[in-house]
């Protein structure tokens, strides 16, 4: 209990710095004035439509991609699950691709193509990877998951260089990044994760149990397709929202449910709920660096994660003893 | 004198070729599979020659080599499109080793130099060459950069992930840290750039065998073919690194040197094909697992994946250059044609398990 | 009479990483011998075994072969004398029986002799002798954990060297084979190949091994043949088991019988 709590408060921590750092500078008195009684003054938009909305961006993806990276760890049983795997990535930026060549022009107009994409995605690889007895074998869904999204990455670099209004809005995509989200963004995308979260938790006992092996999950009573297909609904929500709002953004589906075992072992449900609070307070400690590092030019979120989480990830594997996927 | 081994057992058919003191072995399938694949190999080639501006039939093609007249269809073939087709066939020989190398060593089928960081430094390094320099960067100086780089981002994963020796899981998840990291660096290359610059990078970060002539292929050639060379004499020792490190140390291999050794060649040969083409993805990914299941061989076997790989980058050449309206770089096609054979192949597999 | 040893460890310091399991062992292989290392979990005998392989570099001392360092002879050359069945091994995926086998004949290979009828022969003998002919043509991976195990018997066998290293080699075998696989390394032992083996089970070390090393904590407590070492105050000194050493029905080698814990009222 006490762990939650000092993860609520880095939580809050990171929602002020979310909010008060940048490149104006803006006090607690304005965003106070912003909330209370907003003017339309300069610092009033920068509050209001900046950083408000950027910080709440940061949330809700971060939950989504936190919860998703522990339900793929927790499903397939491999400690280097992240959402990224299954597809979701290539399959969101090749729709959002169509998009534009349909004439979409705004992150709101990105966020249906994205979404389809990565649903159309996630269940592609899914059913490929499946050997069709309801059971997905991690390789098989691996292997599934780079080979269809080589493919879609294909597609969408060529339909990239053969178009530049393609091209400059993909590459400022393919950074992920939470400039530009307001609340027309956000909402829509909102549901999904909160049904994908409800789902998670809801999943997080027989995910204990399926981590101690097919067999011994079977006898202990797990329904093992049903977690499985509800799993992978869940992860397919939760991620697919999450990049639908913010463009991809790595390896904070990989490291969030690491860092939540370390502080609270390796109980699922512990470890989503703790992924709901620290995934958030990662993001935003990310994208406030990110506003920083460069000032006064702002570094994309998802760029600034790759540089903090592969560091992560690399010092993991070096300490743990080395045993097969 | 031939004999057959082991007349006694219905496993793999083998032919041995035996003199008085000279003896060699091939398995029947991989043979008959491999002189398929030469086969293909040399169709293709010949279909591509003829191919373009100026159609020629296979014969003219054939014509046009030993012909002996030095007419405009000689030229046409010799000096223009054949450094192309040879260099398909060459490079892509070379990425299917290469990733048969990787993907032996770590026993991982998602093994490539893509995976280890090299293909995400060399694109990496090729990037801040044309982005620092501008448009007006010479391709020798991008290739230089991309050698570089990849071999900054490899030596970093293989001295990340060295404990007492490489284990290939630890290799390859260093190598996913190190690759996005490039990544992700690279992503932001590309967009702070101008707009036609980053259009550009971006082309020759999808690799294209467009800007590749003899002067580039030659001294690619020469490389390449010393380094199958030294192969030969380590190809036996990938064959007992698969039985592990104790069992292979035991039957009298010198593992971490054979590694070591193995490694750098198939480093070498994928940064020499990314300084002539750019980074060139999924061939060296795709090649042996495709060369696997046809051959059926136990382990990645290196002959068949060189021809794979050689038929595939070919192909995906042909289909770039003719089959599109516009001209698109073959990394592209390559891309897509190699992730859709392997989703066929993972597909099938399916059925053919249940 | 001392017999000769071909194989030795002098002074011998071994460990992993920092921490060291023994510490200036000295043990000698007596030649043609079948020796069995036996002692409780973790008290060093797979580690003095890859050590006497070579798979474990020793911080201090050295392994002596045929009067010479075993660090300075070239992989192949000891690979043609020594032969290792290590604890585990990996099959590569889709390899069939008789290529495994024939894997052991590499020592004895090169570029220019990739498969000689010596080669074929030794093949065909191992898997005779180890009982795998009709597999030759199978999947390794098909096979079940005993089959699997007798393979990489065979390909150590096809190796043919003077010495036969084995760590825990009848693990995953049933009573039948885990016998059969002794019998066959008596057989061997009797023409003249030297073997050094770590086994589990007390008692078939005893009855087939004709040199027994029994180590705790990374030393040697006792050594010697089994009619000799194995009393009951030797196995409770090494395994902390109380038992009763009684002739083998069969045999007549020691055979330890456990005195389990104390029951009231007689029940088992």
């Amino acid at each position: 209990m006490l762990g939650l709590g000092i993860a609520v408060a880095a939580l809050v921590a990171a929602i002020l710095l979310g909010v008060f750092v940048g490149s104006t500078p803006v006090s607690l008195s304005d965003v106070w004035l912003a909330l209370t009684s907003p003017a339309g003054s300069a610092t009033d938009l920068v509050v209001l439509d900046l950083r408000i909305p950027r910080t709440v961006a940061a949330l809700v993806v971060g939950v989504g991609l936190g919860v998703s990276g522990a339900l793929i760890q927790g499903l397939t049983r491999n400690p280097l699950g992240d959402p990224g795997i299954l597809g979701v990535d290539a399959g969101a930026a090749l729709f959002v691709a169509i998009g534009v060549v349909l004439g979409a022009s705004t992150p709101a107009q990105y966020l249906p193509f994205a979404f389809a994409g990565a649903l159309v995605v996630t269940a592609l690889v899914y059913v490929i990877g499946s050997s069709g007895r309801g059971s997905a074998d991690p390789i098989r869904l691996t292997l599934a998951g780079v080979a269809l999204a080589a493919v879609l990455t294909g597609i969408t670099t060529a339909m990239m260089l053969l178009d530049p209004l393609t091209f400059r809005v993909l590459r400022g995509w393919n950074a992920g990044s939470f400039v530009e989200r307001g609340f027309d963004v956000i909402l829509p995308a909102l549901p999904f994760v909160v049904i994908g979260v409800v789902i998670a938790l809801a999943c997080a006992r027989s995910l204990n149990a399926i981590a101690l092996g097919d067999d011994l999950a079977s006898s202990l009573g797990t329904r093992m397709v049903r977690t499985r297909i509800l799993s992978v609904v869940a992860i397919t929500l939760l991620a697919g929202a999450a990049t639908a709002i913010a463009g991809p953004i790595g390896f904070v589906g990989l490291m969030v449910p690491h860092i939540a075992r370390w502080i609270v072992g390796p109980d699922q449900r512990w470890i989503i709920s703790y992924s709901v609070v620290i995934a958030p307070t990662v993001l935003l400690i990310s994208d406030v660096i990110g506003r920083v590092i460069l000032w006064p030019s702002d570094v994309p979120v998802g760029i600034i994660t790759a540089f903090v989480g592969a560091p992560v990830l690399i010092h993991l594997v070096r300490r743990a003893k080395a045993s097969a996927l | 004198m031939r004999d057959t081994a082991f007349g006694l057992e219905s496993g793999p058919r083998v032919i041995v070729l035996r003199g008085r003191t000279l003896s060699v072995r091939f398995r029947l399938r991989t043979l008959i599979a491999c002189a398929v694949f030469g086969a293909a190999l040399v169709g293709l080639a010949l279909v591509a020659l003829g191919l373009g501006d100026l159609p020629l039939s296979v014969d003219e093609v054939v014509s046009a080599f030993f012909g002996g007249e030095s007419g405009i269809a000689r030229t046409v073939v010799v000096e223009w499109r054949l450094p192309r087709v040879l260099a398909a066939v060459i490079f892509g020989a070379a990425l299917g080793v290469s990733g048969a190398i990787f993907q032996s060593l770590t026993r991982n089928p998602l093994a490539s130099p893509d995976i280890i960081g090299l293909t995400a430094g060399s694109y990496a390094g090729g990037l801040v060459v044309i982005i620092v320099i501008g448009a007006g960067a010479g391709s020798a100086t991008v290739a230089g950069g991309a050698i570089l780089g990849g071999l900054i981002a490899t030596a970093l994963v293989y001295l990340l992930a060295y404990r007492r020796g490489i284990q290939g899981f630890r290799l390859i998840v260093v190598g996913i840290g190190i690759s996005a990291m490039l990544e992700a660096l690279s992503s932001y290359l590309v967009l702070r750039a101008k707009l036609e610059v980053a259009m550009m990078a971006s082309v020759w970060g999808a690799g294209s065998l467009n800007p590749v002539g003899w002067a580039q292929l030659l001294p690619a050639a020469v490389v390449i073919a010393v380094v199958f060379l030294a192969l030969g004499f380590l190809g036996g020792s990938l064959r007992q690194l698969e039985l592990g490190d104790d069992a292979a140390k035991a039957l009298g291999s010198r593992v971490e040197r054979s590694r070591l050794g193995l490694i750098v060649c198939a480093v070498a040969l994928t940064a020499v094909v990314t300084a002539a083409a750019g980074p060139i993805a999924f061939v060296a990914l795709a090649a042996p697992q495709i060369a696997l299941r046809l051959t059926r061989t136990a382990g990645i076997a290196l002959v068949p994946s060189a021809l794979l790989g050689a038929l595939i980058l070919l192909a995906s050449d042909v289909v770039a250059q003719h089959v599109l309206p516009t001209v698109l770089p073959v990394g592209v096609v390559t891309v897509v044609v190699g992730g859709g054979y392997l989703i066929w192949l993972l597909v099938h597999e399916v059925r053919r398990r249940s | 009479m001392t017999p000769r040893s071909r194989l030795a460890a002098r002074d011998l310091t071994v460990g992993y990483d920092r921490r060291v399991i023994s510490r200036e062992l000295s043990v000698e292989i007596p030649d043609g011998s079948f020796t069995v290392i036996v002692g409780p979990n973790a008290c060093g005998k797979s580690t003095l075994l890859r050590a006497l392989s070579r798979l474990l570099a020793p911080s201090a001392g050295r392994v002596v072969l045929d009067g010479r360092s075993i660090a300075s002879y070239r992989a192949k050359d000891l690979a043609r004398v020594l032969g290792l069945l290590p604890q585990t091994s990996l099959a590569p995926d889709g390899i069939t029986v008789a290529d495994l086998v024939g894997r052991g004949r590499h020592p004895h290979q090169g570029f220019m002799r990739q498969w000689s009828r010596a080669d074929e022969d030794a093949v065909a003998a191992a898997m005779a002798a180890t009982g795998i002919v009709e597999l030759s043509g199978r999947r390794v991976d098909e096979l079940s954990g005993g089959q699997r195990q007798r393979v990489w018997v065979a390909m150590v066998l096809a190796q043919q060297t003077s010495l036969v290293l084995l760590d825990e080699p009848t693990t995953f075998l049933d009573i039948a084979h885990q016998i059969d696989l002794m019998e066959l390394f008596t057989d061997l032992n009797h023409q003249g190949t030297t073997l050094v083996a770590v086994l589990h089970d007390l008692n078939q070390a005893a009855r087939y091994g004709t040199h027994l090393i029994a180590m705790k904590d990374g030393a040697v407590v006792a050594q010697g043949a089994p009619a000799e070492i194995v009393t009951a105050e030797l196995v409770e000194e090494v395994f902390g088991l109380r038992c009763v050493v009684v002739p083998d029905p069969v045999t007549g080698t020691p055979s330890v019988t456990p005195i389990g814990r104390p029951r009231r009222d007689g029940r088992r």
